[in-house]
């Protein structure tokens, strides 16, 4: 059991098979990918393996701190960043070749004529809590199984 | 009022309503129902009998839903199982080995070990493992469907029980069931109804980890190593316990891994101070573990303990045998190098083991080691 994010790219991901922007779709192109999509998480809850599925919009701002007292700063967003995230998938599943077979099929979401999109996601794994019984005891040993 | 007495009862339950003719997955419901109702009305109102109300009230949980199905399907001919007495049988058993069929994968097997067996309800298990609620009902939904052809009486494994349990105990999600000591009562409960030196290994094992729990962890929740913890942290009465159970197996003659992995806890949960540690022994255990499991994981933790008992350059000797990619070779290469003296060494592995890292407190431990490393001795720019 373990949490993966299927991460989708606005832009950074290598291009896609079917690399044919969505504002160049006709409306049943648009509406049959959205379907797509829709099903995909309705059939991962009926499977017991969905967490969370979220999309971002496409411009964002950059903030940071800016001292005791000073309200934060802000800039952007920058037309020129390389990695713009669009939005994920979150799955609890039993193997990582479980998620990866989850990502080809979300990846398979038709795009331009109908045509499976073939974009590029990412699956990062998510950091999970220490074993109670650790698999190994390196170090001096975090524990002695 | 007595909640683990009440969860204590659900496995038997079920087992009585599925003796009297319902199926499986209508009578987990209909426990589930009547524990809900349990803790609603017993607090004001406690029975003198907390089963036979359990029975009652699931029972008629049951029918209720029996009779809202066959009113919906109109079929006047359906039969109503007939209520009977209380039996003496105890399914708990077969509730174990139903819950970790070899047909559920791991995260079902355990799901549903958790409701039917532990009686925790849906939510309880989707938060203690970080899941929408409706994902867990599915997951739950589909077990007892893959299960539901699945005879009751059929003997079961014990080895698929116990790698369930082991899950449990293992994945110490936080949440606001412990699942560790959920695992831990699953596995005494289990004891009780069958006699098998690895259920009792595994129980030890489980006693002599969680006896250890309160050192492992600094009040900032970074972790300690076992060397640097503070042994009065540890809890010697859980220890106690856990190696009289484990002594009582190995007096069977029938080892097998989980009690050669307690036999190790049980050497580390003996020693007074690190340096009082049989790492002779522990190289032993590890010997008999490799020889029953054959598993490379196993070999990576002997070569640590090889370390400890013949110095780091036969420990080195041990994980130059073994494959790199070996999930914490790296941490355990960083470690050796670094009783070997060469810190320089250490230093870059313990940062490419922070990397590899599955999860972000052994990160930020290793993250330390190699920080704490290159005060000592800044490295080559």
């Amino acid at each position: 059991m373990a949490k993966y994010l299927l991460l989708k790219h606005y832009r950074g991901a290598p291009a896609a098979v079917n690399d044919v922007p969505m504002d160049q779709w006709t409306q049943d192109e648009i509406t049959a990918h959205v379907q797509y999509m829709r099903d995909f998480a309705a059939k991962l809850e009926d499977t017991g393996e969905f967490v969370d599925g979220q999309a971002l919009a496409m411009e964002g701002t950059w903030v940071r701190y800016d001292g005791e007292g000073k309200p934060p700063v802000t800039d952007g967003p920058f037309a020129e960043t390389k990695d713009l995230i669009a939005g994920w998938m979150i799955v609890d599943v039993d193997s990582y070749e479980r998620a990866i077979e989850l990502a080809g099929e979300l990846s398979a979401a038709p795009g331009k004529d109908g045509k499976p999109i073939h974009e590029w996601l990412e699956v990062r794994p998510f950091y999970g809590t220490p074993p109670t019984i650790p698999e190994v005891t390196w170090t001096g040993h975090c524990s002695g199984a | 009022m007595d909640w683990a007495l009440l969860r204590s009862l659900t496995p038997s339950v079920i087992g009585i309503l599925v003796r009297r003719g319902a199926d499986f997955a209508a009578a987990e419901d209909a426990v589930q129902d009547a524990l809900v109702e349990a803790v609603r009305v017993w607090p004001d109102d406690p029975p003198r009998d907390p089963k036979g109300w359990l029975v009652t009230a699931a029972w008629r949980k049951f029918l209720d839903a029996t009779r809202a199905e066959t009113a919906r399907r109109r079929r006047e001919e359906h039969v109503e199982p007939e209520a009977g007495p209380v039996p003496d049988t105890d399914d708990t058993l077969q509730l174990y080995f139903l819950c970790a069929h070899p047909s559920l994968t791991p995260s079902s097997a355990v799901a549903l070990t958790l409701r039917a067996v532990g009686g925790l309800t849906t939510r309880q298990i989707a938060q203690a493992y970080l899941v929408p609620e409706a994902t867990m009902a599915q997951r739950i939904s589909r077990a007892k469907k893959t299960v539901g052809d699945v005879r009751f009486d059929q003997p079961g494994d014990v080895a698929t029980v116990l790698r369930v349990l082991y899950l449990v105990f293992n994945e110490g999600y936080s949440g606001d069931v412990d699942l560790a000591a959920e695992a831990i009562r699953l596995t005494r409960q289990l004891a009780a109804v069958i006699d098998h030196p690895e259920v009792a290994g595994l129980l030890a094992l489980m006693l002599l980890h969680h006896a250890r729990r309160a050192g492992r962890t600094a009040d900032d929740g970074s972790l300690v190593a076992l060397a640097d913890q503070d042994r009065a942290k540890w809890d010697t009465r859980l220890i106690a316990e856990g190696v009289e159970i484990l002594q009582n197996a190995l007096a069977k003659d029938q080892l097998g891994e989980f009690q050669a992995q307690a036999a190790i806890a049980a050497l580390h949960a003996d020693a007074q101070t690190p340096e009082e540690t049989d790492w002779v022994q522990i190289v032993e255990w590890y010997d008999e573990l490799a020889k029953l499991t054959g598993s490379p994981i196993v070999r990576l933790n002997r070569a640590v303990a090889v370390a400890e008992a013949d110095g780091p350059r036969a420990g080195l000797k041990a994980l130059a045998e073994l494959d790199d990619s070996l999930p914490r070779y790296t941490a355990v290469a960083a470690y050796l190098h670094e009783r070997d003296g060469d810190e320089q060494t250490a230093a870059r592995l313990y940062v490419e083991a922070a990397g590899k890292a599955a999860n972000l407190a052994e990160r930020e431990y290793l993250t330390r080691q190699a920080a704490r490393l290159n005060r000592k001795s800044p490295p080559h720019r």
